[in-house]
């Protein structure tokens, strides 16, 4: 490997590590502030990238789509409908037990998967939607691939700025309340439902614009691109490695984490040719086991929550 | 018309339930012992298939080899509590639900691994049905549908058996009722919970092989088998195993026949989306009646 | 010979000590009551004795043998039993499956324990295939006493056995708890209505902010004027 090819993989992998950055900050929002499980993260980052997808392609045949938005719409209108979306969603599971409303989310998931496979006039099916444009391709390697990275991690920025204003603010004080004891935060007055439901849509706009982030980057959607399992696992993965509650852990967790499923495909690359082609369950098996050993002997992460100093000391 | 409509929509779908009731019994006893959902239920069903897989590439035949998989399943879940989510019983149930997810995803890259992506079949070539001419019509029976019917009623009544006759099947009730006070009483509460992990396993190694047996096996039959048994769970009421057993079956008859064309000749709902129909009783009833059609837990 | 012996304790759940150094002690044979106000720590002492609260400092012996902070799924195997104030009965068994689980740690069969807790309770005799939470809450009352019982323990503890029960209900219980006392286990219980236990109580103790205030035999304390002003309402 060439100096050059092993920064542009650094690149690769730093903006990928960055895009699952943008939904662990969604997921963080939504468990790690308020306790909502949302086991359909990937349910969310398909509705973001199959948005995008069909907003920002040209005309097909196999597909909807053929408006020609520009990039940066498709991802905000990708973000946009992920939250309108969730909202009611949220309306009619908030109330539910944090356990069931895991069942729910992987089971609305579930759905959205059957529909993107099924109804190939709207997603293309099983062959899903190609031809995604990936912003800053004009300008060449390594500027496109820098820009690119620049743009997730500018992303990343705005949501970490939102998202910390909101955990500092009378409003996350009471998303914090409501965590740790919905009966009494209600009993303060506090209208719950409302509350979590913010939660939620606001979690489901970071993870649609996650997901359209990740199909610019491959240019590709489809029913296979995102495995649903794999991706709302990593993203939980790297929420409790990073620290669940804490937004700094969240972005540390998912780098982290990234890189180490990324190490994995090193390591598993030295296994026997024979056993190469099994190579990606020994990466899912360790990755598990990484969340089984964290859950054990690490539970509040690499970075615990730390309740956040008022407002007006930062600003 | 009636005999196809039994033959080709009706027994199948007794067939599914069946199966769905044998998972989602576990199911139900472990969350009223542990007060948590076994994310990994579906992923031991899996394993159980394999295992059967194994015990006729050794000679056996799908059926002998039940008894092998509800062992082995049964040592692996004891193993895998005592390594992963017996020290987390004092965390929230809900670090044990992410535990769980992580345990599914590590059983089925173990299989994967294994075993490969593409599963089969424990036995070549097709059956022919049994054929009955009466009156209404030729019905179609297939022998394996009766054998597999037949041992989920047998392992139903085993059950029912366990938990109204026997000391530790009461002190299971017991405890899934009021587990403070089952420790007060002095019921040894670790080994219920050991036992019920058992059941639990042994049950889902059956219903992993009777679907394999029915259809085929594959690394992610258990994962596809996962919501349809928490909605059997769900509708039945949570902790209650005939409650679950009853969802099951409704949910595994209501999946092929919302898929037959017994309405005007269209079917009710697409094929391609009837394992949703599961997913959307689930939805609506976690939302309008959380604790299932009879009083289960909240 | 004391069946129990509390030394000092002190103990809550976690926070500040609710146990500020209380103690007891229970003769065999004897119904001891323990009264109080609200907040005194009663329930607390109760259950700190059965290693459902953590004791930081002070000894507990039942017998001869120290069961302090013993896991509470212990205590049956030596001989102690503890009804709960609430939530004291396995609702959807039936009665008679929930008097066979307070048998579950002895040996043999519960036919003859079960048929003394019968004659003790005849009420249940006739509800004994009903599940637990249909009945009544005096009888609900009288399985969880029944479920206690059926451990032959040394020593039963009985967390507030009349709250919330009609007049005749609360007489059948103060009654019943004579007969087994009579019957020759010892009786250790808290009790709201201080009047009606005291008349039972061969001795009983006074507890205020998790200590001892007054300890003296039942009659003692149904006489003493201090008593009769802050718990009789006379």
């Amino acid at each position: 490997m060439t100096l050059d090819s092993l920064a542009l993989y650094l690149v690769s992998l730093a903006t990928m590590g960055g895009i699952y950055a943008v939904l662990t900050l969604g997921l963080n929002i939504q468990w790690g502030m308020t306790g909502l499980m949302n086991a359909g993260v990937a349910g969310f980052v398909a509705i973001g990238a199959y948005t995008t997808a069909i907003l920002t392609t040209g005309p097909s045949a196999s597909h909807l789509g053929g408006l020609g938005w520009p990039v940066w719409a498709g991802i905000l209108a990708a973000g946009g409908v992920s939250a309108v979306l969730a909202l009611p969603i949220a309306l009619v599971s908030m109330r539910l037990r944090s356990d069931y409303l895991a069942m729910a989310t992987l089971g609305i998931a579930e759905i959205l998967r059957l529909v993107v496979r099924n109804e190939d006039w709207m997603t293309g099916g099983p062959r899903g939607i190609a031809g995604l444009p990936k912003p800053f391709e004009t300008l060449g390697t390594p500027v496109s691939q820098l820009a690119f990275l620049g743009l997730v991690l500018g992303m990343i920025a705005v949501l970490y700025w939102f998202a910390e204003r909101a955990h500092r603010s009378p409003w996350g004080r009471v998303q914090r309340a409501i965590r740790e004891n919905e009966v009494a935060a209600a009993a303060a007055g506090k209208n719950v439902e409302a509350f979590r439901l913010q939660s939620f849509v606001f979690g489901a706009f970071a993870m649609g614009l996650g997901g359209a982030l990740l199909a610019h980057n491959i240019k590709f959607i489809g029913p296979e691109a995102v495995e649903p399992l794999i991706a709302t696992f990593l993203v939980w993965v790297m929420l409790i490695a990073g620290g669940s509650g804490n937004n700094r852990g969240a972005i540390l967790g998912a780098f982290a984490i990234w890189t180490l499923w990324a190490a994995t495909e090193i390591m598993t690359a030295q296994l026997p040719p024979e056993l190469g082609g099994r190579a990606a369950y020994v990466r899912i098996f360790l990755i598990g086991l990484a969340l089984q050993l964290i859950l054990l002997f690490r539970p509040q992460g690499l970075i615990g929550e730390r309740p956040p100093k008022p407002l007006g000391q930062i600003d | 018309m009636i005999a196809d409509f039994v033959s080709f929509y009706l027994m199948p779908g007794i067939v599914l339930g069946c199966i769905y009731a044998l998972g989602a019994v576990g199911l139900t006893m472990l969350f009223g012992i542990l007060r948590f959902a076994h994310f990994a239920h579906g992923d031991v069903m899996t394993v159980g298939a394999y295992v059967a897989f194994v015990g006729v590439g050794l000679g056996l035949s799908a059926y002998q080899s039940i008894p092998l998989a509800m062992l082995v399943c049964a040592v692996l879940v004891l193993a895998v509590d005592r390594a992963f989510y017996r020290p987390l019983r004092r965390a929230s149930p809900i670090v044990l639900l992410i535990s769980g997810f992580g345990v599914a995803l590590m059983l089925r890259a173990a299989i994967l691994f294994f075993f490969g992506p593409d599963g089969g079949v424990y036995e070549q070539g097709i059956r022919r049905p049994m054929v009955f001419p009466t009156e209404w019509g030729r019905f179609r029976i297939q022998e394996r549908h009766l054998w597999i019917i037949g041992g989920a009623v047998l392992i139903a009544l085993a059950l029912h058996l366990f938990l109204t006759r026997t000391r530790l099947g009461k002190a299971m009730r017991a405890m899934s009722d009021n587990p403070d006070l089952a420790r007060i009483t002095g019921i040894p509460t670790e080994r219920v919970i050991a036992i019920t992990w058992a059941i639990g396993a042994a049950t889902a190694a059956t219903a992993g092989v009777f679907l394999a047996i029915d259809t085929q096996f594959n690394p992610l039959m258990g994962m596809n088998m996962l919501l349809p048994i928490f909605a059997a769970m769900i509708l039945g009421g949570v902790g209650r195993p005939w409650g679950a057993v009853f969802g099951g079956v409704v949910l595994g008859i209501a999946e092929e026949l919302v898929a037959a064309p017994i309405w005007g000749g269209e079917p009710l709902i697409s094929p391609a989306y009837k394992v949703g129909l599961s997913f959307a009783v689930m939805v609506v009833l976690l939302i309008f009646r959380p604790t299932g059609l009879f009083k289960g837990q909240s | 010979m004391s069946v129990l012996e509390v030394t000092e304790i002190f103990g809550g759940y976690g926070g500040a000590d609710i146990l500020q150094g209380a103690s007891l002690r229970v003769a065999a044979g004897q119904v001891v009551v323990i009264i109080g106000p609200n907040g005194a720590g009663k329930s607390t002492l109760m259950k700190a004795v059965f290693g459902l609260v953590r004791v930081r400092q002070g000894a507990i012996r039942l017998g001869a043998t120290a069961i302090t902070n013993l896991a509470p799924d212990r205590m049956a195997q030596h001989g102690l039993a503890y009804v709960p104030q609430e939530r004291n009965v396995f609702v959807s068994l039936s009665v008679h499956e929930n008097l066979e689980m307070g048998f579950y740690s002895r040996r043999g069969s519960p036919r003859a324990a079960t048929e003394r807790i019968y004659s003790l309770f005849p009420d249940l005799a006739a509800k004994r295939k009903q599940p637990a939470g249909s009945l009544s809450g005096g009888q609900r009352q009288m399985v969880a006493m029944g479920r206690a019982l059926m451990l032959d323990p040394q020593l039963i503890l009985l967390d507030e056995p009349t709250a919330g029960l009609s007049p005749k209900y609360m007489d059948v219980i103060f009654e019943r708890v004579r007969a087994i006392n009579e019957s020759g286990t010892a009786v250790l219980m808290v009790e709201q209505n201080a009047r009606q236990a005291l008349k039972i109580a061969h001795h009983g103790y006074v507890l205020q902010t998790g200590r001892n205030r007054i300890d003296d035999t039942g009659a003692n304390l149904l006489a003493n004027p201090d008593v009769a002003q802050m718990f009789l309402g006379a």
